[in-house]
């Protein structure tokens, strides 16, 4: 069991405001933007989420690391967040399936955290100030030099950052023979879309980001399904690009995250960042068309406007965040096509959702019927 | 779906006298649900028999009916008003009986009254252990191998096929009465005898003993929409085998990775949609597998609210009964709001970003000879729960609270360190096991040992371990050489003041001194749903020592009101009562009110009581504290107890205003000396006492005061270790005894008037002007504990002579110890001679009892007079005097089936109903009357 660091360690925000703790993970610094999750279990499952790429994250729930790591809960190969802020860092770990802590997990990955800070503080200045970029250290303490350093960081605002986390090549998962062939575009996708598509009988093949419809075409899906990812979706526009192209082909889609938003955009529809995006795994939302509530897993710092969706033809919205009334979930009306902004693959957080890829595979089912017949 | 306007009139059920396994966490429930619905102008009916319970006032419903809870009486409500519908689910397992049997004697069907918030099917299949496993078969949720038994011989039949150990546990029991765990033959052979007996319905489920398995629960609330939310996941520090009452329990779940929680999530909800389609709280338990595969299987249901409902609402701010309430009349969860953030939606789950830890409080003094081991029955008689921003200083939080003369876990210098005794009681778990792991550790037992005879997660003892380690690293200093950032940490991980002064070998008060200077001060956080997401307009909070406090101090002026901690035999929940109704008396008087408890169970810790609610100890660490911090006008102490008063005198001492009663006239009060001397100078007659420091001495005293003598030690509560001896071989053992538990202690020996009457007044008083709220003459001759007697209201054949007597010995009593607020006396008549047994001016047992009879806000009243808003003579008193009020002791012996039910000077009753006569040739009085010598003992 490696045991945690003792340097100590420096939280710097963009206004200013300095937060002195304890290190753990790697020595080092790192930067970006600073956001909180509310979640009190699927740490490991959040950590190695690619839509949390280029944030710190601060985890409001007090302990994390109780239960190490596991090798079958992860989202994607590597811990994607850039740093961690946390109240109680586990030193010791207890899970009979675990294999490795989460100290010697960040410390293989490189990635930094502070501990031992009041985190619900800092969770409070971020509710009320916004988000913001932050710098930890844990190897320099000297606030101007980390100044400087942040000064150089981007803003979230109009970055585009899925192209980092997106794969490379193309890959399949899932049963060769199975019923139905999902083409799954690559912004960054959580590895259990990827495993409710194939529960439900799909064979998957994860595209580049930058693949071209004829490409995914060339294999003959039955749909696609547009993934989750990092960054600004205004300013991606082959990826809208494409979107349009794949929405046009008339097969059934299905948007995630940053899918939703693109579809949202590709239909004249305007996103926005948030004062404070929705991180965690007790978010209500309303659908609007069953009247039934779902308690949902989300992570998002950009949300499509619900203003800019009234009064559009071409869509309508299925589903309402309850806490602050935005929007959470659309549809196409003259498409097989609905994306929401939430997670329904969940991992972590509830189950109340994967009825959206029933609904996904049902959409297939039936396009697949219209067209043998 | 807006709320359900044909229901205009609701009857809710309460929960009867406190006994163990139901205790005042159904007053909250309740008391929640009546404000619930009378905020939708809904006319709430309520009856209970427990005249102790806020519930039952007038504040609370606009009907009360202080009934027992039998079929006869909800006839008579429902003849006397028009009822649409009944509430059952916030009066635990009574109410839901009761439900139950007027359902099937054809009460509701013939008045029209509906069942709301649970239907009857699901009360029927969560209870019929059989009907359960059944179902939960069907829709394929895994539980532990299991069969019922209606026979002796299918119950033998059961065991060969399973094999030891096995649960055996009876159907449509209360706290799990009548179940155990068994090892072998012979002890199965009894208890399940005594578990066939025991259920109303002689039926037993036997299943496979899932021992070391992890516990956990999950609290769930539904809307007729069937949107499900959780509300609180609990984890069992203690693992499978012992009743969930009697764990210490952790929140939110320590050990539980995402996919299995979900997965349980997932089973809950399933288990909770196939009992029936109700709309209301559930608790559902699971045990999971201590391995690679985390297997869940389900243990059982409960379709209302509970004790663990009361404790998830503390714990998340999420106030579950008042929510189900709302629902049961028909609204959704989505249209309704979070009852702390006031604008988002109820419909959510929330989220803690802190620890709470409840330990229980148990009582086993109290009934000798009983086995102390914990097992599937419960048999603690109350709870406390510690929040902190860590796991570590939640517990010592917690273990602060108990008061249990600790100072927290561990570094109080109390340790065990007899190997074989420690290595016993971690196997067989009592009261003290979570002190022994403790000290296990710093023993040096291996942690492997620990974990095989606890079965306790190594996450958690490796917390306690990491305790361990931290102290030597304090250890080694002194006072003058301690690192501010070793303290901060000390402090962060709750040790008390006196903890770190037993490390350090100085005085409590020079590292409170010292932590000041270096700026380690409280801070204080919101109990808010959320984790700080959004803000919160609820004043719930808790001490931690971090960066930011978020308890704003207004400039109004403060009253502190200090809670009596958890429930125990002679303090309970008469002063909760007590403590609210100071709350709302002091809010009436302009001042902002502020509460300490760390009761979770109690209505007193509910965030609608006081203006603001600190979530604490009430250990003098953290109420100074909090004093420092808001500058209140003063504490009231005498409504909490003993907990709260026997705090007056440091207050004091530390020029800390005591609102009412002086410290000194509280003290005179308590000292035998002062007091007997006071008695003599107004030729007040009493019983011949003496004190004595030892045995030798008490022999010599004995001569002078002749036998039969009542033995105690002085400062005692409920007549603890107190005992009448009829000579000097008793006598001597007794004095060892004492001093044996209690070292040191100065032990009183009264000369005892046999076969006297015994009778207790109560009244307030200004300081000038006296009332009497009334007189108690108890069924018992003197020996009985006020407590365990039955008691009647007014007295039922003392003289009129006596009775003034009575009335001008208070009167003189109260001036002479200048009590502004309440008093209590209590008499022993002997031959006419009316003699004062003992004064005590604080709130007593009996206050709300009187309160309820005469139908009179006597708290309230009392309190305005504390506060010197008001005289006595400003009040107009109009009690409602017809027929008698008799106090029934209601006891626990059915947890505890080697004790026999006997009565002394020690107090055993847990709880106490109220019965109305209009004259005494009632048959139930002649009864008890005829009764009253049966269980005298000494």
């Amino acid at each position: 069991m490696n045991k945690l660091p003792t340097n100590p360690a420096v939280l710097l925000l963009a206004d200013g405001t300095v937060f002195h703790g304890l290190a753990a993970g790697a020595i080092g610094t790192t930067t970006g933007e600073i956001a909180f999750n509310t979640g009190m279990t699927g740490y490991q499952e959040i950590f190695t989420d690619p839509s949390y790429y280029g944030q710190i994250l601060v985890m409001a729930a007090s302990h994390i690391g109780n239960y190490g790591t596991h090798d079958a809960e992860i989202e994607s190969e590597s811990v994607k967040i850039s740093g961690l802020v946390v109240k109680k860092f586990s030193e010791n770990f207890s899970r009979v399936g675990s294999t490795e802590s989460l100290q010697s997990y960040f410390e293989r990955d490189g990635k930094v955290a502070i501990r031992d800070v009041d985190t619900r503080a800092i969770i409070r200045h971020i509710r009320n100030k916004g988000a913001m970029n932050a710098i930890i250290s844990s190897e320099e303490t000297d606030i101007e030099k980390l100044k400087k350093i942040l000064a150089e960081v981007p803003s979230m605002d109009g970055l585009e950052l899925s192209s980092r986390v997106s794969c490379k090549e193309a890959y399949d998962v899932g049963n060769p023979d199975a019923d139905f062939r999902v083409a799954v575009v690559d912004y960054g996708a959580k590895k259990n879309i990827v495993r409710c598509l194939v529960e439900r009988d799909c064979l998957c093949r994860v595209f580049p980001m930058d693949a071209t419809v004829a490409e995914m075409e060339a294999w003959n899906p039955d749909g696609y399904m547009l993934s989750n990812g990092p960054g600004d979706p205004s300013v991606m526009k082959d990826s809208i690009k494409l979107v349009d192209e794949i929405v046009e082909i008339g097969k059934p889609v299905f948007g995630i995250c940053l899918g939703h938003q693109l579809l949202a955009l590709r239909a004249g529809l305007k996103t926005v960042k948030m004062f404070n995006g929705h991180r965690g795994i007790n978010h209500p939302v309303k659908n609007n068309i069953t009247g039934k509530c779902e308690i949902t897993s989300q992570n998002h710092g950009f949300v499509v406007d619900m203003e800019s969706a009234q009064g559009n033809d071409e869509i309508e919205v299925t589903h309402t965040h309850l806490n602050d009334g935005t929007l959470a979930g659309i549809r196409y009306k003259n498409h097989p096509v609905f994306s929401v902004q939430y997670h329904p693959e969940s991992s972590p957080g509830p189950h109340d959702s994967r009825y959206l890829f029933d609904t996904f595979v049902g959409n297939m089912k039936e396009v697949k019927a219209s067209v043998t017949n | 779906m807006p709320r359900d306007t044909s229901i205009k009139s609701v009857l809710i059920i309460g929960s009867g006298p406190i006994v163990i396994g139901q205790a005042c966490e159904f007053d909250y429930s309740g008391s929640q649900a009546a404000r619930s619905l009378r905020e939708e102008g809904i006319e709430v009916t309520l009856i209970n028999s427990n005249p102790a319970t806020i519930m039952t006032d007038k504040v609370i419903a606009d009907n009360i009916y202080l009934k027992p809870l039998e079929p006869e009486y909800i006839k008579e409500i429902l003849q006397e008003h028009d009822i649409d519908a009944v509430l059952p689910t916030m009066g635990g397992q009574t109410a839901l009986n009761l439900a139950i049997k007027c359902d099937e004697l054809g009460i509701w069907k013939e008045f029209g009254v509906r069942m709301i918030g649970v239907d009857i099917h699901a009360i029927d299949v969560t209870e019929n252990r059989e009907a359960f496993r059944k179902l939960m078969e069907e829709i394929d949720i895994p539980m532990a191998p299991q069969a019922t038994a209606n026979s002796f011989l299918e119950g033998k039949e059961i065991a060969q096929k399973f094999g030891f150990p096995l649960c055996i546990r009876s159907s449509y029991t209360l706290g799990g009465a009548g179940a155990g765990i068994v090892h072998n033959q012979k002890d199965f052979d009894a208890l399940l005898t005594r578990g066939l007996h025991v259920s109303p319905i002689h039926e037993v489920m036997i299943d496979k003993a899932m021992l070391g398995w992890k516990e956990f629960e999950l609290e769930l609330l539904r809307d007729h929409n069937d949107n499900v939310v959780i509300i609180c996941s609990v984890e069992n520090m203690d693992p499978m085998g012992i009743h969930t009452g009697d764990s210490i329990t952790v929140a939110p779940a320590m050990t539980l990775s995402d996919r299995t929680y979900q997965k349980m999530r997932d089973m809950a909800f399933k288990m909770m949609r196939s009992i029936g389609n109700f709309a209301g709280g559930c608790n559902v338990q699971f045990a999971v597998s201590p391995d690679e595969k985390e297997d869940i299987i389900a243990i059982e249901i409960n379709p209302r609210v509970s004790r663990s409902s009361a404790l998830a609402s503390k714990a998340t701010g999420y106030p579950i009964a008042k929510v189900a309430a709302k629902l049961a009349i028909g609204y959704h969860l989505d249209e309704l709001k979070n009852q702390i953030t006031k604008t988002t939606s109820a419909f959510f789950e929330p989220t803690l970003d802190y620890v709470i830890v409840k330990i229980p409080r148990w009582n086993f003094d109290k009934f000798k000879d009983s086995d102390r081991t914990l097992g599937l029955q419960m048999k603690s008689v109350g709870e406390v729960m510690g929040i902190g921003r860590s796991f570590q200083e939640a517990i010592q939080k917690a273990c602060q609270s108990l008061e249990i003369k600790r100072n927290g876990l561990g570094a109080d210098g109390k340790e065990l360190r007899d190997q074989e005794k420690i290595l016993h009681s971690l196997e067989h778990a009592s009261w003290n096991r979570l002190f022994h792991i403790y000290d296990a550790i710093k023993l040096g037992i291996p942690f492997k040992t620990i974990h095989e005879k606890t079965k306790i997660d190594y996450w958690f003892l490796k917390q306690i371990e990491d305790l361990i380690l931290f102290e030597k690293k304090v250890e080694v200093h002194t006072l003058d050489t301690l690192p501010r950032d070793i303290l901060f940490e000390a402090k962060q991980k709750g040790y008390a003041d006196r903890q770190v002064a037993h490390l350090l070998r100085c005085l409590e008060s020079e590292v409170f001194k010292k932590r000041n200077e270096m700026g380690i001060n409280r801070v204080y956080k919101l109990v808010d749903t959320c984790a700080a997401e959004f803000e919160a307009q609820t004043p719930y909070y808790y001490s931690t020592f971090d960066e930011e406090n978020e308890s704003e101090v207004s400039d109004k002026k403060k009253v502190i009101v200090l809670g009596s901690g958890p429930n125990r035999i002679g303090q309970g929940i008469e002063f909760d009562y007590c403590c609210v109704h100071g709350v709302l008396a002091a809010k009436e008087c302009g001042y902002e009110t502020i509460m300490i408890n760390c009761n979770p169970e109690t209505v007193s810790t509910d965030f609608d009581t006081a203006d603001k609610l600190y979530f604490e100890p009430v250990f003098w660490e953290h109420i100074y504290d909090i004093i420092l911090h808001e500058k209140p006008e003063g504490v009231i102490v005498q409504l909490g107890g003993q907990t709260a008063l026997k705090l007056a005198e440091k207050l004091s001492r530390y020029g800390i205003k005591v609102i009412g009663t002086s410290y000194e006239a509280l003290d005179l009060a308590e000292d035998r000396g002062s007091f007997s001397r006071l008695l003599k100078e107004h030729n007040i007659p009493y019983p011949k006492f003496g004190v004595v420091d030892n045995a030798e001495q008490s022999l010599e005293l004995a001569d002078e005061l002749g036998f039969p003598l009542l033995v105690r030690p002085s400062y005692v509560l409920g007549g603890q270790q107190m005992k009448i001896v009829i000579n000097k071989e008793e006598l001597e053992t007794h004095v060892i005894d004492i001093l044996h538990d209690m070292p040191g202690n100065k032990i009183l020996l009264d000369h005892f008037l046999s076969g006297a009457i015994e009778a207790e007044a109560d009244a307030i008083c200004d300081g000038e002007d006296v009332y009497i709220i009334g007189i108690m003459q108890h069924i018992e001759p003197a020996g009985i504990h006020s407590g365990d007697s039955y008691a009647v209201l007014p007295p039922y054949n003392l003289g009129d002579l006596i009775i003034e007597q009575i009335e001008t010995i208070v009167r003189k009593v109260a001036v002479e110890l200048k009590t502004v607020g309440l008093i209590n006396v209590q008499f022993a008549i002997k031959d006419d001679v009316v003699y004062v047994i003992e004064a005590n001016p604080r709130a007593s047992r009996t206050v709300p009892f009187i309160a309820k009879a005469y139908d009179e806000p006597y708290v309230n009243y009392a309190t305005k007079v504390m506060l010197g808003e008001k005289k006595v003579k400003d009040f107009n008193f109009n009690p409602k005097k017809s027929g008698y009020a008799i106090k029934i002791p209601v006891f626990s012996f059915d947890k505890f089936p080697n004790v026999n039910k006997e009565l002394g000077p020690e107090m055993k009753s847990t709880g106490e109903a109220i019965y109305f006569i209009d004259s005494l040739m009632d048959p139930f009085f002649r009864k008890i009357y005829s009764e009253r010598n049966l269980y005298l003992s000494r």
